[in-house]
């Protein structure tokens, strides 16, 4: 099964995000921030996406992706922000610190499958 | 408000007569919350009134108003994904070796609603073939509604629609925002000529394309008028070039000119000798 991690402080977000990758026939794991997620994810195998809010409290998910870029273990992880920020330069410096795609807060569904379908595509 | 079923048909007919679009009876609530806001925007009393206003006047802007408001427009970038990935790794490379002594190439989408589809094509041919900057390359946008045209040329996306399928690299490259909006790059509105094109009626100073999309519109049509349409498509193609339909869409059972061929994940049409001189292609 494909593993995706799903890194956001909101517990409400990381449940509906958590039941929409389901759906889609992910294996779900959630960390409540860029800390909590570093720890998670050297549990099993790597994930084959991972789902970073921006804002989090002890890392946020800037943070989060910069550290997770260091590690040679998890250059593959597909790294997709999906926040509330939403200026061009966020995405850039998010883009630049090694975040494959940009999902902005509020999304469908229906966003969120056509994202994950460019995913597949750019890194098949 | 509610319709009564004098009304429903003479918007039916109207519709059918002007778009092609088919209406089913069961479809009278759309005509019902579709034509709502316009019966208020004209200070009128109800839908029965807007049909009794119609009725009354020569075919003019109340009733293009109406044709317009019954047509979906939904779209989105990179819709569906497949067939601009094809595009881009087959068939613009198979195109430009062809067409390397005349540098030209003509792209058409037949129903560009909103603009994210040619946009979509502009911003591939742009970020993937540099080279073609020296070329003469026309992408022809063409829709019914003078509504959505104006939209599309601005150029102008809500964050809800810059969210749906176009990849983040793409809109920090191509798009400023403007406060909750982002407008495309005047490059890439440069690239592309919107004009207004009804599709059942006479297609004037069309030129010849290489690649067609006519997509998530022959869907509305009986099918009579999607015959017409595919026979006047066929006569626009060049021989080697490419027509995209919508997922749900085929030339099967209507066309017979025209052969599936599958590349990668979508298929797509093309001219059926065109196909048979080259046995490279799968044909499905
Ligand atoms: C669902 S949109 C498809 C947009 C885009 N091609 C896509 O696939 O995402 C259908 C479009 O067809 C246009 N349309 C409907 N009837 C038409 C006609 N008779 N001639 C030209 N365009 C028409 C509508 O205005 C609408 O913008």
């Amino acid at each position: 099964m494909v593993r995706a991690l799903v890194i956001d402080d909101s517990r409400a977000l990381r449940s509906l995000m958590g039941r929409m990758l389901r759906d889609l026939g992910f294996e779900v794991v959630e960390a409540c921030h860029g800390k909590d997620a570093l720890e998670r994810i050297r549990e099993g195998a790597p994930p084959t996406i991972a789902l970073v809010d921006w804002n989090m409290p002890e890392m946020n998910g800037l943070e989060f992706v910069r550290s997770l870029r260091q590690d040679d273990t998890f250059k593959d992880v597909l790294v997709m922000m999906v926040t509330t920020e939403t200026e061009a330069t966020q995405m850039v410096s998010a883009l630049d610190a090694g975040a494959n795609e940009y999902l902005m807060k509020p999304f469908t569904r229906e966003a969120l499958v056509e994202k994950l379908d460019l995913l597949s595509i750019e890194h098949a | 408000m509610s319709l009564s079923e004098t009304d429903f048909d003479y918007v039916r007919t109207l519709v059918k007569e002007r778009s092609a679009i088919v209406l089913e009876p069961s479809k009278t609530y759309l005509v019902d919350s579709r034509l709502t806001p316009i019966v208020r925007k004209l200070n009128l009393g109800s839908i029965s009134d807007l049909v009794a206003r119609m009725r009354s006047e020569r075919f003019g802007e109340v009733h293009r108003t109406v044709i317009e408001a019954m047509t979906t427009n939904e779209t989105s970038f990179f819709r569906d994904v497949h067939p601009f990935e094809a595009f881009r790794t087959k068939i613009v490379p198979e195109l430009m070796a062809a067409r390397a002594s005349e540098r030209a190439l003509t792209i058409w989408c037949g129903a560009c609603s909103s603009g994210q589809e040619p946009y979509t094509i502009a911003m591939l041919l742009r970020d993937s073939f540099p080279e073609l900057g020296n070329w003469r390359v026309q992408i022809l946008a063409t829709d019914l509604s003078t509504e959505i045209l104006d939209r599309a040329k601005r150029g102008v996306f809500s964050q809800l629609e810059v969210n749906r399928g176009l990849p983040a690299a793409m809109l920090v490259r191509h798009f400023t925002r403007q406060g909750l909006e982002w407008q495309v790059s005047e490059a890439l509105r440069n690239m592309i000529t919107f004009r207004e094109l009804n599709l059942i009626e006479a297609w004037p100073g069309m030129p010849r394309v290489d690649v067609v999309f006519m997509r998530n519109v022959l869907i509305y049509f009986d099918i009579p008028t999607k015959k017409d349409i595919l026979a006047k498509v066929r006569q626009l193609m060049r021989p080697d070039g490419y027509l995209f339909l919508g997922g749900a869409e085929t030339t099967m059972n209507l066309d017979d000119a025209f052969e599936r061929v599958q590349l990668d994940k979508t298929g797509c049409y093309r001219l059926r000798e065109a196909a048979e001189r080259r046995p490279g292609y799968a044909t499905a």
